[in-house]
């Protein structure tokens, strides 16, 4: 029966990797692939605003921007309003983390507060924000108060439930394995179920942030007299589209910034769960 | 001075004991293991000393004071470790000392002598990921020997381990139950290992589980692995393993029985 067997092919599979649906780059290739995702994007608006297909005013080239967004850092309006910016996401988003991981952290482990905070968050959290907009004018007028308001109103809900799902997520055991060793209910909260959650809550936070950076614009495009929103209204007021693609990208890379380090501070905290 | 239970039961769905009719008194200093078939209820047996349940009927005294709830005077010990993976070895053996509020010194003495008797001093610092799984169960048993319990519960506690490691695990565990003298109470589904290690076996029977046999184990100290292969041991093993599968015989058969009522 062997010599009957077809010839085999030469083993020049076995030095091939096994393709798996999930496949991995080498970390050069991850690199080169990183450089292509910002500079790929780059050269591309750049030769199409240099076709001439698209007028100057549409589409700014490269260094037009460049030269506004040097303009604005030059006469201080542009750090002044990344300074409003950043406040305003400082205040609403740290007010915003500050109820919700308190409140996320009650529903993952106070038997009562699931059923009762489940429900109405659930509803509030399909509520967008940005809805709450003419609301919030009335009732807290246009100053400050309105912005962290909607910052607020945008990440507080989500925070919450995610939250409450990562602290629901310790391990029964590790609860038990407390309670006998002497831990009583806060010992248990604060030693075993936060440090548990804290990688969780911190990814949460990263997700939310996004969010916050998001509605912190939104806010300062409706009423404003700062902020890196009220300089794009204000710039399209006089087709200055080189100032407000300057300022788009000042807003991407503050958001990139924001991300990496939570990430930084996610990997410190979470060392132990990678 | 002893671990008591009478005439405790418990059902987890009412009309369903898992356990009944369970008198048992263990003294102290003395080494138990729990054999049974799946379904007897060792594991709660264990649960309901540790007092992570409370007994439906009947009551579980440890020195005549009454179980009514987990507490460090019962260290305990699950087949996964368990261990708090952001706490380094040291720190998860601390952490019962800790809520004793022992001071520093002490606390940092008593660490440093588990881990000697663990044989782990050189991972103090490490996080529990690192381990392997043998290393980890000795942690575990450290943290559950940090409060100085009067009983050490043991659920299964090398049934994850491969082979070598286990045997390995059940001299360690002896050498530690002889040098610190606390009563161990041990579930496992091995009987091999439950003769090596017990002074007494209890042999649940299933539905519900009661104690079929409460066998004592004269066997010569200290348990080394000659003891294993000696005529004595091996008759006894076999005693214990027909009526764990007497047991288990008996268990299925009522499962299809019940299987069939509930098709019929």
């Amino acid at each position: 029966m062997v010599s009957t067997a077809p010839p085999q092919v030469a083993p020049r599979t076995a030095a091939r990797r096994v393709k798996l649906l999930k496949t991995e780059v080498s970390r050069g290739t991850a690199w080169v692939l990183r450089a292509a995702s910002i500079l790929v994007p780059l050269v591309a608006w750049w030769a199409l605003s240099a076709s001439g297909v698209v007028a100057d005013t549409f589409l700014p080239s490269p260094p037009d921007v460049w030269a506004a967004g040097l303009a604005m850092i030059e006469s201080g309006d542009l750090p002044g309003d990344l300074l409003a910016s950043l406040g305003r996401i400082g205040a609403g988003f740290g007010l915003a983390v500050l109820i919700s991981v308190p409140l996320g952290f009650a529903m993952g482990t106070l038997g009562w507060a699931q059923p009762l905070l489940e429900p109405v968050i659930g509803i509030l959290r399909y509520l967008p924000a940005s809805a709450f907009i003419p609301l919030l004018i009335i009732w807290l007028g246009i100053g400050e108060t309105s912005k962290i308001a909607l910052l607020v109103l945008g990440v507080v809900f989500f925070n919450t439930l995610m939250t409450a799902d990562v602290v629901r997520q310790v391990p029964a055991r590790l609860l038990e394995v407390s309670a006998i060793l002497g831990a009583g209910r806060a010992r248990v909260a604060s030693r075993v179920v936060f440090p548990y959650a804290l990688p969780g809550i911190l990814d949460a936070m990263r997700v939310n942030a996004a969010a916050a950076w998001n509605f912190v614009v939104v806010a300062e495009l409706i009423a404003a007299t700062s902020g890196l929103g009220y300089r794009i209204t204000r710039a399209q007021r006089f087709l200055q589209t080189d100032r407000i693609f300057a300022i788009l990208i000042v807003i991407g890379l503050i958001g990139l910034t924001i991300d990496i380090t939570l990430r930084l501070v996610r990997g410190r905290v979470g060392r132990w769960s990678q | 001075m002893t671990l008591r239970l009478t005439g405790v039961s418990r059902e987890y769905v009412p009309g369903v004991p898992v356990l009944s009719g369970i008198d048992l008194a263990i003294e102290p200093g003395e080494f138990v293991t729990v054999v049974g078939a799946s379904g007897s209820g060792k594991s709660t047996l264990l649960c309901l000393i540790a007092g992570l349940a409370r007994p439906t009927t009947g009551q579980v005294l440890l020195d005549g004071q009454e179980v009514l709830g987990p507490g460090p005077d019962r260290g305990m010990a699950f087949q996964t470790a368990s261990l708090y993976p952001w706490r380094s070895v040291a720190r998860n053996v601390a952490f019962g000392l800790e809520s004793m509020r022992m001071p520093r010194a002490e606390r940092d003495e008593r660490v440093r002598w588990l881990l000697e008797e663990v044989g782990l001093t050189a991972f103090a610092g490490s996080l529990p990921g690192r381990l392997s799984g043998g290393q980890q169960q000795r942690v575990s048993i450290a943290r559950a020997l940090a409060c100085q319990p009067r009983v050490l519960l043991l659920d299964e506690p090398f049934g994850a381990l491969d082979v070598q490691t286990k045997e390995d695990m059940q001299l360690f565990i002896r050498q530690v139950w002889q040098d610190v003298g606390t009563t161990v109470v041990m579930v496992t589904h091995d009987v091999e290992e439950a003769v090596f290690l017990g002074q007494r076996v209890l042999v649940l029977s299933s539905d519900p589980g009661r104690i079929s046999q409460d066998i004592p184990v004269d066997l010569p100290e200290p348990r080394t692995l000659e003891v294993r292969r000696g005529p004595a041991f091996l008759a006894l093993r076999a005693r214990v393993e027909d009526l764990v599968r007497a047991e288990h015989r008996a268990h299925q058969a009522a499962q299809a029985r019940k299987g069939h009522a509930g098709s019929a």
